[in-house]
């Protein structure tokens, strides 16, 4: 089914963060903890998900030469209606700590460039599908980033500490320093930067094992044969 | 902390300490997009620096004088001209679809100034200037010139705004050259597979603000 797939292909094929670098300045900035990124990604999601709808409801009306001007106001509107809801029901120090970067959504690359590229072509139901779609990458991208960001550089997960875990002798969770500077600005760009390789790496080994599997027009042992030691050589690979 | 900000004071704290990329986050889709080569990202860098300025000053008139409510010792221009704005203001329900509008307004406009007085300049700039709209360091800085900043019940005054503004775009403009010198180099060198570009510009950019960090603190100045 095309609706489905309008939201099923979006948040890994197209992760607007890793795939489609875009929408960098919050996903760098806001990912000190799972609970800012979170917030994040919600804010975003929604204005995102709105502009589409009304993008595409509208589309026949805007006319092309000033359309990037009408998408701008149609998400500064949602971005104030974002921005005054937040005010309203997020706790005081979230909202703190995203600052400027709730107004900042109207800038947003991610924002625009699926309105642009999406909305103003297909019909409501398809651009809601996919705004949900590049949101839930969106927000797989800010709970990774800010994962690692948050346990490895404050030793704490959605504000709480992490102890030392052992059970029966065994350590399940060992008592790690915290490594300050990943909570700090050349933090977010490294550990950005690891992730983007990672998540790169994946795609590049699946790409190399579909080729592989595809090739062989030999009989099925030999074919067998040769996707075993591919595989195990890319698996070998993984630890170089 | 009150008013008395001085303009050596905000260079160094625009340019070097709180570097609107590297310390800041804001315009880095330029920053990694456009600093393949250096001519390109200098092209960007003054771009910016020309919008970020008058955007700057702009955003900061706007602020005083129509969105910060009339009081007796704040007098404006709308309650002036007898339309005062009421207690509360409207900042929060006008401040972001007023900025990106002046900004989209403005970078159209400086488009066409620049072509008909300055073609040399607007053939160097050309592709980058609609760029600006979506970029979220002009954004960024009217809203820490004005809402964000130390006194948001004032924000910065207009000729500090908008000195604080060219000052945020020299920093783009330093961050983009550094940037673009690495990646150059970085162009011929064997990086590993999953690295190459991006991965390793976003690596290269944290060890940058890694090296800018030594700079909290210079003469004391917290910004």
């Amino acid at each position: 089914m095309s609706l489905l797939r309008d939201f099923t292909d979006k948040p890994i094929k197209h992760n607007p963060v890793f795939v489609l670098a875009l929408g960098l300045c919050p996903t760098l900035a806001v990912t000190t903890s799972v609970r800012n990124g979170v917030a994040m990604a919600v804010a975003a999601t929604t204005v995102l998900v709105c502009a589409n709808l009304l993008v595409s409801l509208v589309r026949r009306w805007i006319p092309s030469q000033i359309r990037i001007a009408c998408y701008i106001v149609i998400i500064a509107g949602f971005v104030t209606m974002v921005e005054i809801g937040m005010k309203a029901v997020a706790p005081p120090a979230v909202n703190e700590a995203l600052g400027i970067f709730i107004p900042l959504i109207v800038v947003n690359c991610i924002i625009l460039g699926r309105a642009e590229a999406f909305a103003s072509r297909h019909g409501p139901a398809s651009s809601l599908m996919d705004g949900l779609g590049i949101g839930a990458g969106f927000l797989l991208a800010m709970l990774a980033i800010s994962l690692v960001r948050e346990v490895g550089g404050a030793g704490t997960l959605w504000g709480y500490r992490l102890t030392p875990v052992t059970a029966g002798g065994v350590t399940l969770l060992p008592h790690v320093e915290p490594v300050t500077v990943l909570g700090m600005a050349p933090g977010a760009f490294l550990v950005i930067g690891l992730l983007f390789a990672v998540f790169r790496w994946i795609g590049l080994r699946r790409r190399e094992a579909a080729r592989t599997a595809a090739v062989p027009a030999v009989p099925k042992v030999a074919a067998d044969f040769a996707k075993k030691t591919s595989e195990s050589d890319a698996g070998a690979g993984g630890g170089t | 902390m009150t008013m008395d900000v001085g303009y050596a004071e905000l260079a160094i704290g625009s340019i070097l300490i709180s570097n609107l990329v590297l310390a800041k986050f804001l315009g880095l889709c330029p920053f990694f997009g456009v600093s393949r080569r250096t001519s390109d990202a200098v092209g960007m860098g003054l771009a910016v620096i020309f919008v970020i300025s008058i955007a700057s000053a702009v955003t900061a008139l706007i602020y005083r004088h129509v969105l910060l409510p009339t009081t007796p010792e704040h007098t404006n221009v709308l309650g002036a001209l007898g339309l005062p704005v009421p207690e509360g203001g409207y900042v929060l329900v006008l401040k972001t679809i007023s900025y990106i509008l002046v900004i989209a307004v403005l970078v159209q406009f400086v488009e066409m100034v620049l072509r008909k007085a300055v073609p040399t300049l607007y053939r160097a700039l050309g592709i980058y200037l609609p760029l600006i709209t979506t970029n979220c360091a002009v954004m960024g800085m009217a809203l820490l010139n004005t809402e964000a900043w130390r006194d948001p019940a004032n924000g910065l005054p207009v000729h500090l705004a908008a000195f604080n503004g060219f000052c945020g775009g020299v920093g783009f403009l330093v961050a983009m050259l550094l940037m673009s010198g690495i990646r150059e180099r970085l162009a011929e060198r064997p990086v590993p597979k999953p690295f190459r570009d991006l991965p390793i510009a976003f690596i290269s950019g944290g060890l940058m603000a890694l090296a800018f960090m030594g700079f909290a603190n210079l003469f004391g100045i917290a910004v």
